[in-house]
This record gives C-alpha cells, structure tokens and sequence, in this order.
C-alpha cells in the first residue's frame, strides 16, 4: 500500500494564533453581508408575492388531472390501472357504463367517481405514465391548499377543471373512425 | 421605626425605583429580545439569506388587503408568545426542585450585574419647574446608575460569577448525560476565563486607581477614552504608551467574556453537533426561553461593562475635541449638564452597547468553534500570562508616567 503524506501548510506565528485567519474571516462574513444588505446578490425569492411559475420545466410534475378530448369526451375509460399503480393508493375509481343512447356508447365504460385524496398524493406520475388513454395528465399546479381532509380530495368536477381539454394523441374512441 | 423612616430619602427612592424600571425592564430586557432578531437577522445577511422578515400585525385576518410586516420587527414579541404558550413539560426524571431553579439562576445574575454599570451622566430635571412643579429634589441632578458602588467590577464579577450556577444546577438536574456533560463543561470553561477576566482589567483600574465605574466613564469623558485618547490629558505621552497594555487588556477581555458568556466560539457547553442542546437539552416553553434570555442579559451587560472601562461609557465619541471646536457643552460637568445632554448621553451608551452586540453576533455566525483543549490552553497558558505580564507592564509604565 502506497503510504501519501499529507503536506500540511507551516503556519505563521500569527496564522497558528488565530489572528490572520480570524481578520480574513470577519472579512468574508462583512463581505456577505454587505453584498446582500447592498442587493448586489439575490438568493431568496418572496414566496407568495414572488413565483417560481414562469421557470417550471417542462417535464413539472405537480397535481394529477383528468382531462376531455377535442369532442368534449372524457377520455378515462375506468380501467383503473392508475388506481392499481397508485404507490399510496390515493386514486379511487367506480366504473360505470355509459347509456346506450349516449354519444359515447361504444366507448361503454366511463369513471362514475374518480378521487385523488391529494393528501396520500406523492406527485410520482406513475398514473400518467401508465395510462393506456392519456387521460391523466400531472399538471404544473403545486400550492393544493384546503382547510379540511375533505376538501383534499380532489373529485371528478375538480379534476375535470384542473385538467382542461387535451387534443391529438389518442384518436380511437372518435366517431369518425 | 419612626427614626428608621425618616431616614429614607423618599426622592431617591422614587428615582431608584424609577431607574431600575428603566434600565432593566425598558432597556435590557427589550435589547435582549431584539439582539434575538438581531441575531437571526444577521445571521441571515451572513449566510446570503432573508431572516424573519414577515411577523407583523396581521390585517388579513380582519379582511384587509395587505399585512403589516415592519420588517419582522414583531418576531420577538410572537417568540416570546410562543415561548408561554408551549407546554412546559417537566420530565419525570429530573429533580424537581433544583429542575426550575436553574433557569431563574442563570437570568437573575445577568441582570443583577446591571445595577452598577452607569447608563447616562445624569438627568437634570430643572425644566420641570416650568411646569409648576418645585421641590428641592428638582435640583438635585439624577445619576444615571442605579447603584452607585465604589466597588463596580469586583461586584459585577462576583455577581457574574453566580451565573455558572444556573447552568451546572440545569446540567446536573436534568439527570440526562448531555445536560451534563453540558454543564462539566461550562463549569470548567467559566471558572478557568473568570480568571483571565478577572486580571485583565486590574491594568485598567491601576490606571483610574478607582473601582467607581461612574467615576471612570466621567475621567474618561473628560481625558478620552482608554483606547481613543485624543483630548484632555489623553494626549500625553503616559496615555499613548499606555495604549499598549489597554489594547491587550481589551483583547482578553473581550475574548474572555466572549468565553464567560458561552458565546461562539466557545459555546462549548451547548454545542449543538456534540451535546444536542447542552444543559437545556431537557428544558422546553419558557424556562427554556429563559436560559437563552439570561445568555442575552449576560451578553448585554458585559458589553456595558467592556464599554465603560474601555470606551468611554456614556461620553460622546470625541466629545473633548467637538466641544474645543464647536463652544458647545458636550462632557459631563458635575451638576451643570443639561438635560438633553443627558439624553444623548444615553443614547451614546446605548449605542456602544448595540454596536459591541453586533460584533458579538459577528463574531458567532464567523468563527468556528474551539476544541475543548484548545479553549483550556488559550485560557489557562496564554491568556492567564498575557493579562499577569501585562498588568506588569502597566505598572511599569505608570511608575515612569503616572497619571
């Protein structure tokens, strides 16, 4: 084993009693200071009043939420894999056929009840990446807020509302195919 | 009893009273509040932060648009809320009785010590006779120091020194191994750089040959300060010379309260990575605000005390030379200061005060801390020589150039 020895600086008397070393560090703090004091350099942003909003990457991964086609369809079809791959299960989905006199009838399932409780929510994006539809989208929202455990969940009309109309991607389900 | 009565002076009651309200419930206790958000504020600047710079008065709550923030000067006040407002939990462990007399021993010293350090000249009240007020202590002037001791800095150490106790009882009635070996430690840091603060100031009091602080902040007023000896007989050659013991003295001094006041770099006894919390490990709500406030106080009035045997106390920055210059009164005269050189007086104290504590604050966010064997060596092998070589030295410079 090769044996490396550590070449150590030989102090002054006046490094070894701390008086340099002491004045260069006052002098880096006041210059810190002094520099942040003068708005020369900034750090922190005000959150509330300052955002973040116009820099978020593309790939943001912030709430879940469905979304409706060009045609005004919901694209869930309720097979439920999000709910399947949910790592803290925080999708609920109840399936239900859609009436035959429906526009949509041969899609023949659609999700009756559709929450995401955003308190289990982890924001993984699994249910985004897995669904066969693309009708779940992880959008750029990030403050979800509320005063109760109720008020987290997030239901189908919210989810709807958060998520908006996507077009393009998935086209099997359109009448004129 | 009668005669027992009659021998208080009412006036003089009244005005210790007075005086004891004002410094340490309207100055220390505020400044040690503040110096928490001072602390936490620059702490901020240093480190390329903010700090707390929202609590204020919350109008949103009322439906207002906007909150008042004053730049977060309300923080100390929603700490202090905070602070009694927790739980203040008692573990079962502990012993009871010496549990909840640390804390009241580590505040208590710190602002005893205050009795004694003089925060203004004096106060001339004449202008209330203006008012159709008379009486004859109208126009006995106020001395601005609430006890007027003729042996200040041997009672501010004796007090001080109570303080160690606060801590060791806290370490040791924790009965919890941080606590106490939170309290080893400052017991031995506090009793080795007593020493060391102790004997560094002996040069000054040769120099005065008095242990009056007030008497000392009025000789320095009139003959410069220790370290600023630009007018009366601080332009002869003694003082200059004199400059060189003074200088070292005020290093060790300064150091050694540093070490006294478990400030960083030697906040050893409660060193966070080490010991958790030190001996307030266990402490929680107020009483564990307490340990801190009496650190605070501690801070405070060391600062006073390093300002008035070193700068000067109460006396204006180049007050001497500005009155020469100027014609107007700006240093203390027995009896005939006005009133609101008084006033400034005090502010001028109180702004040392302020700029020794933010030096302190400074320092803390700066340095790393010492190595326990490190602090032992500095104490006991340099400082402890350092201020006993230098208290020959000054003697030596007296004998040739006495003052």
């Amino acid at each position: 084993m090769a044996t490396i020895i550590v070449q150590r600086p030989t102090l002054k008397w006046h490094e070894r009693w701390f008086i340099t070393p002491f004045l260069k560090g006052m002098r880096i703090t006041l210059g810190h200071a002094i520099a942040i004091l003068l708005r020369k350099k900034k750090v922190t942003m005000q959150y509330p009043e300052e955002k973040w909003d116009a820099n978020l990457p593309e790939h943001y991964r912030g709430a879940p939420a469905l979304v409706t086609d060009e045609h005004g369809r919901e694209r869930c079809v309720s097979c439920q894999l999000c709910e399947f791959i949910c790592p803290p299960r925080a999708i609920k989905i109840i399936p239900e056929e859609i009436p035959s006199e429906d526009k949509w009838a041969k899609v023949e399932k659609r999700p009756k009840l559709f929450n995401i409780d955003m308190i289990r929510c982890i924001y993984c994006g699994m249910c985004e990446e897995v669904c066969p539809e693309q009708a779940i989208f992880l959008r750029k929202d990030y403050a979800i807020t509320g005063l109760s455990r109720a008020e987290m969940v997030h239901d189908k009309t919210k989810l709807y509302e958060i998520g908006g109309v996507r077009t393009g991607l998935v086209n099997k389900w359109n009448e004129l195919k | 009893m009668g005669s027992f009565l009659d021998n208080i002076n009412l006036a003089f009651l009244i005005a210790s009273v007075v005086k004891i309200v004002f410094f340490s419930f309207m100055v220390i206790l505020p400044m040690v509040a503040y110096s928490t958000y001072a602390e936490r504020r620059i702490s901020a600047i240093i480190q390329d932060r903010v700090g707390p710079n929202r609590t204020g008065i919350p109008l949103t709550i009322l439906g207002f648009k906007r909150d008042l923030s004053f730049a977060g000067l309300v923080q100390p006040m929603a700490d202090g809320l905070k602070a009694l407002l927790k739980e203040d939990l008692t573990p079962a462990h502990v012993n009871k009785f010496y549990y909840w007399l640390a804390p009241c021993l580590v505040i208590v010293p710190a602002l005893l010590t205050a009795a004694v350090i003089p925060f203004g000249s004096e106060l001339n009240l004449d202008w209330l006779a203006y008012f159709g007020i008379s009486g004859e202590w109208l126009h006995k002037p106020i001395k601005l120091v609430i006890a007027d001791l003729s042996v200040g800095p041997l009672y501010t150490f004796a007090i001080a020194s109570l303080g160690v106790y606060g801590i060791v009882i806290a370490g040791w009635a924790s009965n919890s191994k941080y606590p106490f070996l939170g309290g080893v430690r400052s017991s031995s840091q506090m009793i080795s750089y007593e020493i060391a603060l102790g004997l560094s100031i002996i040069p000054v009091l040769m120099i005065f040959g008095d242990l009056n602080l007030s008497k000392i902040a009025q000789y320095q007023d009139a003959n410069g300060w220790l370290l600023l000896p630009f007018w009366g007989e601080g332009l002869t050659l003694g003082r200059w010379l004199l400059l060189i013991p003074i200088v070292i003295s005020f290093v060790v001094f300064t150091i050694s309260m540093f070490a006294e006041t478990n400030r960083a770099p030697f906040d050893l006894p409660e060193c966070e990575t080490e010991l958790v919390a030190g001996y307030h490990t266990e402490y929680s709500s107020m009483k564990f605000a307490m340990f801190f406030m009496g650190e605070y106080a501690a801070m405070i009035v060391g600062s006073g005390l390093a300002v008035t045997l070193f700068l000067g106390g109460w006396s204006i920055p180049f007050g001497g030379l500005l009155e020469k210059w100027t014609g107007i009164t700006l240093t203390f005269h027995a009896g005939a200061t006005p009133f609101w050189l008084g006033l400034v007086h005090i502010g001028c104290f109180l702004g040392k005060v302020v700029v020794f504590i933010i030096f302190f604050i400074w320092v803390r966010w700066t340095l790393p801390r010492f190595r326990y064997d490190q602090l032992m060596k500095l104490g006991w092998l340099i400082f402890f020589e350092l201020a006993l070589a230098n208290i020959i030295l000054t003697a030596a410079i007296l004998m040739w150039f006495p003052i």
